[in-house]
């Protein structure tokens, strides 16, 4: 298998993006799950959340994301023209975003055009090529239904190759993957790396990036 | 594309697939204003008294029916967290979903309507008038609607309970809805005065019913 180089217009760009996590809280239900969590990652780097179930990993990327209030604490994504981290993010949840009557082009046509912004067009792939990179060219035209639980993830992961962002928060990426798309999808994370992107992933797997940072969440005392 | 055209046109495409509220909404439609004829009995001058009437409480409850999906399906299958992150403000993501909801339900409604109005007695003035205002009310059915299905959204089965907070706030839309109908067929009052309220109302529900939505979405998704 040969692989071409990565194609890197952003590089040099993000090379002094940066995510500053400091002393994040996040309150649940009247309990608190996150208490002074802070990290801080260099474009490029990667990091991986793991922790038992109930230690708060989703509520950490969705408190990253600003899609629950934070309860004391600060987030920053540096280095950009606006410090607006939701703008720059890709967040993938267990929930894929995809409706099951359209078909798989359909939905990634729909988030590439939704999630567009003009600057990132250069670099991001088309509905089709998104399918292919993730191995499901073959299947573009299936609704979404039919799709296998491990098909459906994928498209789901081709989301993130439609439209560009930064930073990419994952919650159980490789849920449902089969070897061979694990390291497909691998691949995938080592490139976006390699544009200087950001990653955080909460995972209980291997997730195939070398020198990937680990923060173990071990829930609230 | 653009962000916005996209969003209308898929919501345009599930709505058309099978099992969505599209088809749904007009069967319903005609099934109601079928069955009415049957519990009035079959006398002529009632239906065509009442007939615009009967139209407009189909329409009504058709409108409802399948409205408690517009985001709830988002919120299940995650979409709605990324409208949340997405640049495109809620508010107006909210009024797509309206605007793509009336396209496939309200519009065939208003459409399907003097077609059902034949069977109801309604002579040709009747039909215009019931045309006129359902193609200026169901907007507001729409927008109105679109407030109690973004406070229900966490709700399962809140379809019910959706039905409950809506349909006292349609009542205005209902009142001069079928009062302007009826003015179309002859009366004492004029069409013009219920019909000017009744786009007023439709205007201010699309001024702002997508940001009562959308501060209901925020408020629920954290």
């Amino acid at each position: 298998m040969s692989h071409e180089p990565p194609h890197r217009p952003h590089a040099e760009r993000h090379s002094n993006l940066r995510l500053v996590v400091d002393n994040l809280c996040v309150d649940r239900g009247g309990r608190r799950v996150l208490q002074n969590v802070g990290f801080s990652l260099a474009g490029g780097e990667a990091l991986i959340v793991t922790g038992r179930n109930g230690a708060g990993k989703s509520t950490l990327l969705r408190a990253l994301v600003g899609l629950l209030p934070r309860a004391g604490g600060a987030v920053a994504l540096e280095g950009l023209d606006d410090d607006a981290t939701p703008a720059h993010a890709h967040y993938l949840a267990h929930a894929d975003g995809m409706k099951a009557s359209l078909t798989a082009e359909e939905n990634l046509e729909f988030w590439s055009s939704y999630l567009s912004r003009t600057e990132s067009e250069a670099s991001s792939l088309g509905a089709q090529q998104a399918l292919e990179r993730v191995g499901l060219g073959h299947v573009a035209q299936a609704p979404f239904a039919i799709l296998s639980a491990g098909q459906k993830r994928r498209v789901a992961l081709a989301r993130l190759l439609v439209a560009f962002r930064p930073l990419w928060l994952l919650d159980e990426p490789l849920t449902g993957l089969d070897k061979g798309a694990r390291e497909r999808f691998g691949e995938i994370m080592r490139d976006h790396l390699a544009l200087g992107g950001i990653l955080v992933a909460a995972t209980h797997e291997a997730l195939g990036v070398e020198d990937a940072r680990e923060l173990p969440l071990g829930g609230a005392a | 594309m653009g962000r916005v055209p996209a969003l209308f046109l898929r919501e345009l495409r599930v709505a058309r697939r099978l099992g969505g509220s599209a088809t749904m909404g007009v069967a319903f439609f005609l099934v109601l204003v079928s069955i009415t004829p049957f519990a009035l009995g079959p006398d002529p001058n009632l239906l065509s008294r009442i007939g615009p009437a009967i139209l407009w409480i189909s329409a009504l409850l058709a409108m409802l029916l399948g409205l408690d999906r517009l985001f709830q399906a988002d919120a299940e299958d995650g979409s709605l967290d990324l409208f949340h992150l997405g640049e495109t403000p809620l508010e107006i993501a909210v009024l797509i979903k309206c605007l793509a909801h009336w396209t496939s339900t309200g519009l065939p409604l208003t459409l399907a309507a003097p077609f059902l109005g034949l069977m109801l007695e309604q002579d040709g003035a009747a039909l215009m008038g019931v045309v006129a205002t359902l193609l200026a009310g169901t907007p507001a059915l729409t927008l109105i609607g679109s407030i109690g299905a973004a406070a229900t959204v966490t709700v399962r089965r809140g379809g019910l309970l959706m039905a409950l907070l809506v349909l006292p706030l349609t009542i205005p839309v209902l009142i001069f809805g079928v009062s302007a109908a009826e003015a179309a067929c002859g009366g004492t009052v004029s069409f013009g005065a219920p019909f000017s309220i009744l786009c007023a109302i439709t205007l201010a529900s699309l001024a702002l019913c997508p940001f009562a939505a959308a501060a209901a979405l925020r408020y629920l998704g954290e």
